[in-house]
């Protein structure tokens, strides 16, 4: 009787085996393809036609089960890459990923060309084409190369010109310097109308506007680099809710109408929340404090070894006194 | 007057650590009633969920104070702590140094505190540790930094500061025109 009872037992076992091996082996006809740099497993085995045709939850049993034999074979191959625990031992168990060899198609149309601007059209018209200048001038007065504009340019600095000839035909009585400052300033405010002017003729036209550059240029101002950094902050999974933030940067996360208005909690909101996220906040706080104070620890242990000296000094004293008095 | 941001709250919060430590759950979770801070023109006031209801119907250009003031966010967004908390300091100060009647008025016109004024002080007080100053009957008159630590403060010579004055009650009437 014990025999035939074993015999069960261990048929149970075996079928228990089985059915926990059938639940991971999946039968294929064709092998799949995977590319496991982008997780993709590709199925080229012809589905059951009969099944997937007409709505109903037959279709659906069936496409999930196929999509779950599809989701095993991957993971299979996910658990044959080498791995390595991460964070030392008792992190978690991480796997090398192999490089992506799928080429992802586009998400988006790519760009039209842009429109040339008016300068462009009439360069193309005369046929006037660019020419490579040199960076250092020969300056003849310091007898060196000098920058062609900038700091110690070549031809000393404007701003200390000290004489602004009059020239032939103009008025004797005009202000030269305020005359020439003027026509900077205006050249200035030409150059920026016609920048924008060619801007608004490509958002015309549909094309990308050339947007502030994500990537340093070397000529950028304060504000365009602070931009940069925020949106490269934000350009995470998370959204930057989790990016180290730099020694200097203010702790503040970005609210969602970070534009011009500030919003703030309600006056009279729920004073109960209000009240345990104060709480927490203070526990917080607390819990970041170092439990061991080094300046706390020794000015203990120098109080200590002055009690200590303090109490030898007193005994001393008193024992001298009493060999004094023995007479 | 709206009620803080957390970086305001932490601020705050941080402020007041530094003079009565972890004694602050005992200002944000009273067991006699709801308790608050709000700010209104820079200045962060603390009062009760009663006293709030009542001043929110105001307008907020006629509406001066409220409750009682525990200090400003300067124009730099620092918060400072002002005599007007000490009712609050007081009870839950962790330092506290007393200092000699001889001294006292001279610590009321905002002086600092040497050590000839000295009375007592909590044993380990470490130095820039934020302490509420008392005299010796026991009154509070303001709070400050000490600028020595107990085991310092012994060793010194009797001309040395040995507090650092940030807050007395003399300002009641020194800056009566400008406390709210």
């Amino acid at each position: 009787m014990a025999a035939v009872r074993v015999e069960e037992v261990l048929a149970a076992a075996e079928e228990q085996e089985a059915e926990k091996r059938r639940s991971i082996t999946v039968e294929k006809e064709l092998e799949l393809e995977f590319d496991l740099g982008n997780l993709l497993a590709l199925d080229r085995n012809p589905p059951a036609a009969a099944g997937l045709r007409g709505a109903g939850p037959r279709r659906e049993a069936l496409l999930r089960a196929l999509a779950r034999d599809n989701t095993q074979l991957l993971v299979a191959q996910l658990w044959e890459l080498p791995a390595e625990r991460a964070g030392g031992a008792g992190g978690p168990l991480v796997a090398q990923l192999p490089e992506p060899t799928f080429r992802l198609p586009r998400e988006k149309p790519p760009p039209r060309p842009r429109p040339p601007t008016r300068w462009e059209q009439f360069a193309r018209l005369k046929g006037i084409r660019k020419r490579k200048r040199t960076s250092l001038v020969w300056d003849e007065q310091a007898k060196e190369w000098r920058r062609r504009w900038g700091y110690q340019r070549a031809g000393g600095d404007p701003a200390r010109a000290w004489l602004a000839e009059v020239p032939e035909g103009a008025d004797p009585e005009e202000d030269q310097f305020a005359r020439l400052r003027r026509e900077k300033r205006e050249r200035v405010a030409r150059n920026e109308l016609n920048r924008l002017r060619n801007l608004a003729r490509a958002h015309r036209a549909g094309t990308t506007v050339p947007a502030v550059p994500l990537h340093p240029t070397g000529h950028q101002s304060r504000e365009e680099l602070g931009h940069v950094a925020r949106v490269a902050r934000v350009s995470t999974a998370s959204l930057g809710r989790f990016q180290p933030r730099l020694p200097k940067e203010s702790a503040e996360p970005p609210s969602r109408s970070s534009g011009k208005k500030r919003r703030f909690e309600p006056l009279l909101g729920n004073l109960a929340a209000e009240r345990s996220r104060q709480l927490e906040l203070l526990r917080d706080m607390g819990s970041k404090k170092p439990v061991l104070d080094i300046t706390r620890a020794v000015n203990k242990q120098l109080r200590q070894e002055e009690a200590e000296a303090a109490a030898a000094k007193g005994k001393k004293q008193s024992r001298r006194g009493k060999r004094g008095r023995r007479q | 007057m709206r009620p803080l941001t957390e970086a305001e709250t932490r601020a705050v919060f941080e402020k007041l650590g530094r003079y009565i430590g972890e004694n602050i759950q005992l200002l944000v979770d009273r067991p006699d009633g709801t308790y608050c801070f709000r700010l209104h023109r820079d200045r962060v006031y603390y009062l009760s969920e009663k006293l709030l209801k009542v001043a929110a119907s105001i307008p907020r250009e006629s509406l001066v104070s409220l409750g009682t003031c525990f200090g400003k966010f300067t124009k730099s967004q620092k918060f400072r702590l002002s005599v007007t908390a000490l009712d609050f300091l007081a009870p839950y100060a962790k330092y506290k140094v007393w200092v000699k009647p001889g001294s006292e008025q001279s610590f009321l016109y905002g002086n600092h505190v040497l050590k000839s004024g000295l009375g007592r002080i909590t044993e380990n007080t470490a130095q820039y540790q934020g302490v509420v100053v008392y005299s010796m009957a026991d009154i509070p008159l303001g709070f400050g930094v000490a600028a020595k630590s107990t085991q310092e403060c012994r060793k010194v010579d009797p001309m040395a500061i040995v507090v650092f004055h940030q807050a007395d009650v003399g300002e009641y009437v020194r800056n009566e025109d400008t406390l709210t």
